[in-house]
């Protein structure tokens, strides 16, 4: 990784004019015509608010409260464990009723640990906020402690705690920060409504980060359709930017709001394979992370709703909504005059990356950015599957440059090392070769079934390592206490044995017991000074202790 | 409310292995009435033929393993009987072929466990097994502009019997590569052969519309984005290159690049056989190294080789070498050094 940041040219904020292009990618058809233009609504205060413990990438954060405990909302409910981790605020007022496991937004249906608050209806603060900081006179390090108490998370779907990232700055030199505002998947419009309706925020938030990270240059990327966002930040840029952010549009192909690929498409350069954007003085941030900072520095406010774009022909009223964090999909869905009659594909997320649900009764955590519900009309259920014919059309579009046609082989046949050996870990889940595969092979499904079974498999070598490792240490162990009982009583033998050693010996153990005799009959001669007046019952004890030293002289 | 879960992606699909298909058979239209135009009806009944069988062995194989029959409309071995009954001389006996076929479609493709599992391509397996086994049938060509009806070139087929009043030597005729290899043989040098009437504007006689309209047909195929440029590319610049290499050092034995490229299957081949993406290269760059082998290797069985076009060989070999070709040409992969 070393030798990428330093073959990174540093790049100069001119030379961001030129755009370059990643291989493949797809350009689809974008569905934003309703939700583009509706502008941003509350949800509201549901009557209840589930608040998973894990929100993000890394270890979930530690509960502070009881069930019964009234919270007030910006409280912190749970903590953060570990350095990769973050904060969990409570985003309104009412009652903890319970922390159990309850269905969270996952693919695979999961339950996991959550915080219920029965809402009051208040939505009341403990205190008044506290004053907008400084951020132009404040460290890099307290921004970040400030950021990191707020509990943001990359809010472009990934969930990675910012502050972690914010810190890649202390060890490595930033050149670049980069805001990512390319909404690339269809349907989606919340970051495009929140450069609309929030422009001034989301640039200020940008500045703070720019104080926090120090880099040399800042880029906030947006699509080539979203004019209106544009010409918002334009505008609210236009009153002073003497930081020097840059906008800049990107070319509407799918999926260049991924982090990898908006960054070729900027610099050039590759993100190495399992390294970061920081290896070659990078960091990218969403732009609605950059809103969250705002509210945690300037207005002093916890990351407590996020902007969700609910939309869909399975959706009365497509909508985007400021929803609060923990707040149901159903609810959300009610306040979006709830499903049309012909729903039946329910997803979290966009349509190429979103997964399927098979219920609303989930919560909105702070990575998701959409609810898309969809008749068959809309989205058909996938034909049956036909054999692969190489035809090569997943290659051609594949943004990572893999040959997903083999890795679909290898996949299929369970072949698990040639499968990594194709790079399988490169594969962002981008969906373009399945999209495009004219046998309607569920590719994506095949990748990640394989990427499951080898971290199992690596799961399971790491156990039997340990053991094995546990097992040789103790058999070497036992080998050398051997060895040694040996070699000693090899010396001992060679003492033995050699002819002056042993009469030398002899004389010296002779000489020993002699003195040990002698030493003990003048023991046994001495006579205690103080045994004069004592009680029967001390004298008796004496005797027993002359007995048992006697015994113990006889059987020595 | 209980909601369906799929895979992600989630946007409707477009494409679809039949599609493909029929746009490979759409672009053949144009090669295909050149023939006709040409050659008479015989191509036709050939393609009737050979559609037939392979429809009905696809069918009985499918049925035999157990595998839904209606994997039938998919074409494939539709798109196989056609571009088998293509390489064929166009007044082939009937049993031709619908022996091709049957190898093709039974053996090359279905015992090796159907589409996208064959090794070989199956057109091309067919076609060399009745090229080894019948030599006599597969080199009578008809010659251009034969007057045949339809219906007398349907008797002829399937009986062996001609209308009185023709004869068979006036309605063959040796391919222009065959003529120049018999007269090359005879000493004769090419440019002496220049007048003869088996050469036409710039290649071989009537050949040369065939290959043109083949080429509209891939171009249409590049274009709608069914295959992609690197197999074509390459068989043709493979066969135009040592073609050049050879006329540069002597025209008088070896004919032009252009004569290559539009002779016998060149542009089918190219364009229709080469690019079948089972057996073929999978890799962007192993695409353009395998239709580079295949031009080189059609051109030495063409010009060294005893028989009449190098195409059908060219390809097998080469889908020999697909997999190790594929081995050493992996793309560099996103973030990784070369």
């Amino acid at each position: 990784m070393a030798e990428s940041a330093t073959s990174f040219s540093r790049p100069a904020v001119e030379s961001f004019e030129r755009l370059y292009t990643f291989h493949g990618g797809l350009k689809l058809p974008g569905h934003r015509e309703v939700t583009a233009k509706q502008p941003i609504q509350s949800a509201g205060v549901p009557a209840m608010l589930v608040l998973p413990l894990l929100q993000h990438i890394g270890e979930p954060a530690k509960s502070l409260v009881q069930p019964g405990d009234t919270v007030y909302k910006g409280q912190l409910i749970a903590r953060q464990s570990g350095a990769i981790s973050a904060n969990l605020h409570a985003s309104s007022s009412g009652t903890v009723i319970a922390i159990e496991e309850r269905p969270v937004a996952h693919p695979s249906g999961l339950q996991a640990p959550c915080i219920i608050i029965e809402t009051d209806g208040l939505d009341r603060y403990r205190d008044e906020p506290a004053a907008a900081l400084d951020y132009s006179r404040m460290q890099p390090g307290e921004l970040c402690d400030h950021i990191r108490e707020a509990g943001i998370v990359g809010l472009g779907g990934a969930g990675f705690p910012t502050q972690v990232k914010l810190a890649c700055s202390e060890r490595s030199r930033i050149e670049l920060l980069l805001i990512n505002a390319v909404e690339c998947e269809p349907y989606i419009a919340c970051d495009n409504r929140l450069m609309q309706e929030h422009a001034t925020e989301v640039i200020e938030g940008v500045r703070i980060l720019q104080r926090a990270v120090q880099p040399d240059s800042c880029i906030i990327a947006i699509e080539d359709g979203m004019a209106a966002a544009e010409e918002a930040l334009r505008s609210a840029l236009a009153t002073g930017n003497e930081t020097g952010i840059r906008v800049t549009r990107v070319p509407e192909i799918y999926p260049s709001g991924g982090e990898r690929q908006l960054i070729k498409v900027l610099t050039g350069s590759e993100v190495p394979s399992q390294g970061f954007p920081a290896d070659i003085g990078i960091i990218c941030q969403n732009v609605g992370t950059a809103a969250a900072v705002y509210n945690a520095v300037i207005k002093r406010q916890p990351l407590l709703s996020r902007i969700v774009t609910v939309t869909g022909d399975g959706i009365a009223e497509p909508q985007n909504f400021a929803t609060l964090i923990g707040t149901p999909v159903s609810h959300l869905v009610a306040c979006a005059g709830g499903y049309t009659q012909d729903v039946e594909r329910l997803l979290i997320g966009g349509p190429m990356m979103g997964y399927a649900v098979s219920h609303d009764d989930i919560p909105v955590s702070k990575t998701i950015n959409c609810i898309l519900a969809v008749s068959h009309e809309e989205m058909p259920a996938p034909p049956p599957a036909q054999p692969c014919i190489r035809c090569g059309k997943c290659t051609v579009v594949c943004p990572a440059d893999l040959l997903p046609q083999q890795l679909y082989w290898y996949a299929h046949s369970n072949n698990l090392d040639a499968a990594q050996d194709y790079n399988l870990f490169d594969c962002i889940e981008c969906g373009c070769c399945a999209y495009v595969c004219p046998s309607h092979i569920p590719l994506v499904q095949y990748y990640r079934h394989a990427k499951t079974e080898i971290w199992a498999r690596e799961k399971q070598t790491m156990a039997s390592d340990h053991a094995r490792q546990r097992h040789e240490a103790r058999l070497s162990r036992l080998d050398r206490i051997k060895q040694e009982r040996e070699a000693r009583m090899a010396k001992k033998k060679q003492a033995l044995s050699s002819d002056g050693g042993r009469s030398d010996m002899k004389k010296a153990a002779i000489q020993a017991a002699l003195e040990r005799v002698k030493r003990k009959k003048q023991q046994a001669d001495m006579t205690p000074k103080n045994v004069d007046n004592l009680t029967p019952e001390q004298q008796r004890l004496i005797a027993a202790a002359d007995k048992r030293r006697q015994h113990k002289d006889d059987t020595e | 409310m209980e909601f369906k879960t799929y895979s992600s992606p989630h946007l409707p699909v477009s494409g679809s292995v039949a599609t493909m298909m029929q746009r490979v058979l759409i672009a053949l239209l144009p090669g295909i009435a050149c023939v006709i135009w040409l050659f008479g009806w015989g191509i036709v009944i050939n393609i009737l033929l050979a559609s037939l069988t392979a429809l009905l062995a696809e069918a009985a194989m499918l049925a035999l393993r157990k595998r839904p029959v209606m994997t039938l409309r998919d074409g494939s071995a539709l798109l196989t009987g056609v571009l088998l009954a293509l390489a064929l001389p166009p007044l082939a006996p009937w049993w031709i072929p619908v022996i091709g076929c049957l190898f093709a479609i039974v053996i090359a493709k279905q015992l090796y466990g159907g589409l996208g599992y064959n090794p070989f391509n199956p057109a091309m397996a067919g076609y060399v097994v009745l090229l080894i086994s019948f030599p006599l049938e597969l080199t009578m060509w008809s010659a251009p502009g034969s007057q045949l009806s339809f219906t007398d070139t349907l008797v002829y087929v399937f009986s062996g019997s001609l209308p009185a009043e023709q004869a068979l030597d006036t309605l063959t005729m040796a391919t222009p590569m065959d003529d120049i290899k018999t007269r090359l043989g005879l000493s004769e040098t090419l440019s002496e052969m220049r007048g003869s009437p088996v050469f036409g504007s710039f290649a071989g006689a009537g050949w040369e519309w065939i290959n043109l309209w083949f080429l509209v047909g891939g171009l249409w195929l590049l274009q709608m984005k069914v295959i992609q440029w690197q197999i074509p590319v390459g068989m043709l610049s493979g066969l135009a290159f040592i073609a050049f290499v050879f006329y540069a050092v002597n025209p008088d034995i070896y004919s032009t690049p252009l004569f290559q490229l539009f002779s016998g299957a060149a542009m089918l081949g190219a364009f229709f056989i080469a690019t079948d993406p089972v057996s073929a290269c999978t890799t962007p760059r192993g695409r353009l190294y395998y239709g580079l082998g295949i031009g080189l290797l059609t051109y030495i069985i063409r010009t060294w080789g005893g028989y009449p076009d190098g195409v059908a060989f060219a390809v097998l070999l080469m889908n020999m070498a697909a997999p190790t070709i594929d081995h050493y040409t992996r793309p560099r992969v996103f973030g990784h050094d070369r």
